[in-house]
């Protein structure tokens, strides 16, 4: 299970970035994105943006969940009262490790056959225990309140952020303790 | 601006020798931090902005005394190298744009989750800056909130404020009578509202003290004219 998170500024452009990894069954924390996948992420992730200029004038909530997918690859969606949005690119396993992400990739014409091959040799041992973990059904209740509790918590980091006077709206985020909290709570909560 | 490749060092949006915060510190995106700028500073006491709490509404009163003289200053700042009270008015609105922008995100993180909501039209944009935003700011609501009556112009909308407190120590001269330093909040008011995607032009206007005995002399009316966009969209969302 491998997570690409972004910050979308008002103008639709990106203000922060960060790829992680699950921490949850085990996980190490690292992404597992390929090469290829990781250049794809940032299309797949910002062709949802026009989703969320729809659903934000019908949905006043700040979190607005699974907004959009495409193939395996799942965009939660949360919008800040002054425009920016937090989106979080997931793909949900089918077998550990890195076993969904190769196959996705391997869908998307690259060529790792070998990898998915022995993923796939070793996931019918743990499927059992996967399908309860929050990576493994995008649109649970669990997994939503997971995302919503770390977008929450981004989203304290984020007003943090902006309220240093020497910020002006839609400049990137370079803090690295900010980087750290994102980090932290991925850590917690994905 | 370029979008940043994946992992690596952020390029740089506004140019390398900005000055920067104490917590800003030079990019050190993804792994490999740039180099340039020197090492990261951190406040003596190891607090960022980060380690702050962001609920400390309690105790975050100010005193009027030194509020005053900083506004002072900043009137004076801004009524240089300015020709006329247009200008001066713009240069106020201009500085408490980025205000209104920031404070829309903290009072609504500062809201009960319950009722984090994004303001979707117009009747709650203006609810939420005459009820939040004035408590917020000067510890009380504004006084009233008026729709202009004038059916040719519907985008106009009024918040009046009996005693702006940023104009309780400045007295206008008479020829300048026009100016009315709550411009400066008209710009918060204006941040606020295009921050929340309801673009806007708000100006401050003096309607008191016309006449002999009146209760709030210093009355000032918000004037809030919302760009054609907005109505536009007002409408088809009541349709939906």
């Amino acid at each position: 299970m491998s997570y690409y998170f972004a910050i979308i500024g008002t103008q639709d452009n990106p203000l922060f970035e960060y790829e992680f990894g699950t921490s949850k069954q085990g996980g190490d924390g690292q992404p597992r994105f390929t090469e290829q996948a990781r250049h794809l992420n940032q299309f797949i992730l910002h062709s949802s943006l026009d989703i969320v200029e729809e659903v934000q004038w019908t949905n006043g909530q700040l979190y607005l969940k699974v907004l959009d997918k495409f193939f395996n690859n799942y965009i939660s969606c949360f919008m800040t009262g002054s425009g920016a949005k937090f989106l979080l690119l997931h793909q949900p396993t089918a077998g550990p490790g890195s076993g969904g992400s190769a196959a996705a990739a391997s869908g998307l014409g690259g060529a790792s056959s070998s990898i998915s091959a022995s993923a796939s040799a070793s996931s019918s041992s743990s499927s059992s225990r996967n399908s309860t973990s929050i990576g493994a059904n995008p649109t649970s209740p669990q997994t939503e309140e997971a995302i919503k509790n770390f977008f929450a918590e981004v989203y304290e980091n984020y007003t943090k952020a902006i309220m240093s006077p020497f910020y002006k709206v839609n400049m990137e985020i370079r803090s690295p303790v900010f980087r750290q909290r994102v980090a932290a709570a991925g850590r917690k909560y994905l | 601006m370029s979008h940043l490749g994946p992992g690596k060092a952020s390029t740089s949006v506004n140019g390398k020798d900005q000055i920067l915060p104490a917590i800003g510190g030079p990019g050190g995106g993804g792994g490999s931090s740039s180099s340039s700028g020197g090492a990261l500073r951190y406040p003596s006491n190891g607090k960022t902005i980060y380690h702050r709490p962001l609920n400390r509404s309690k105790t975050s009163e100010l005193s009027q005394a030194s509020f005053a003289y900083l506004f002072s200053e900043m009137v004076s700042y801004a009524q240089r190298r300015v020709t006329g009270i247009q200008e001066l008015e713009k240069r106020l609105n201009l500085q408490g744009h980025p205000i209104g922008l920031k404070l829309l995100d903290l009072l609504l993180i500062r809201e009960p989750p319950r009722s984090q909501t994004r303001p979707l039209n117009i009747i709650t944009l203006l609810h939420f800056i005459k009820i939040n935003l004035w408590m917020h700011l000067f510890g009380r609501q504004a006084d009233r909130l008026e729709k202009s009556s004038d059916a040719a112009t519907p985008d106009e909308y009024m918040i009046i404020d009996n005693e702006p407190l940023v104009n309780a120590y400045i007295s206008v001269p008479k020829e300048m009578s026009q100016l009315n330093c709550a411009a400066f909040v008209a710009g918060i008011i204006e941040g606020v509202c295009d921050g929340a995607v309801f673009p806007a032009r708000v100006t401050a206007h003096s309607v008191g003290g016309k006449e002999e005995g009146e209760m709030w002399p210093g009355k000032t009316v918000f004037l809030v004219k919302f760009q054609p966009e907005v109505l536009e969209r007002e409408a088809l969302i009541g349709k939906g």
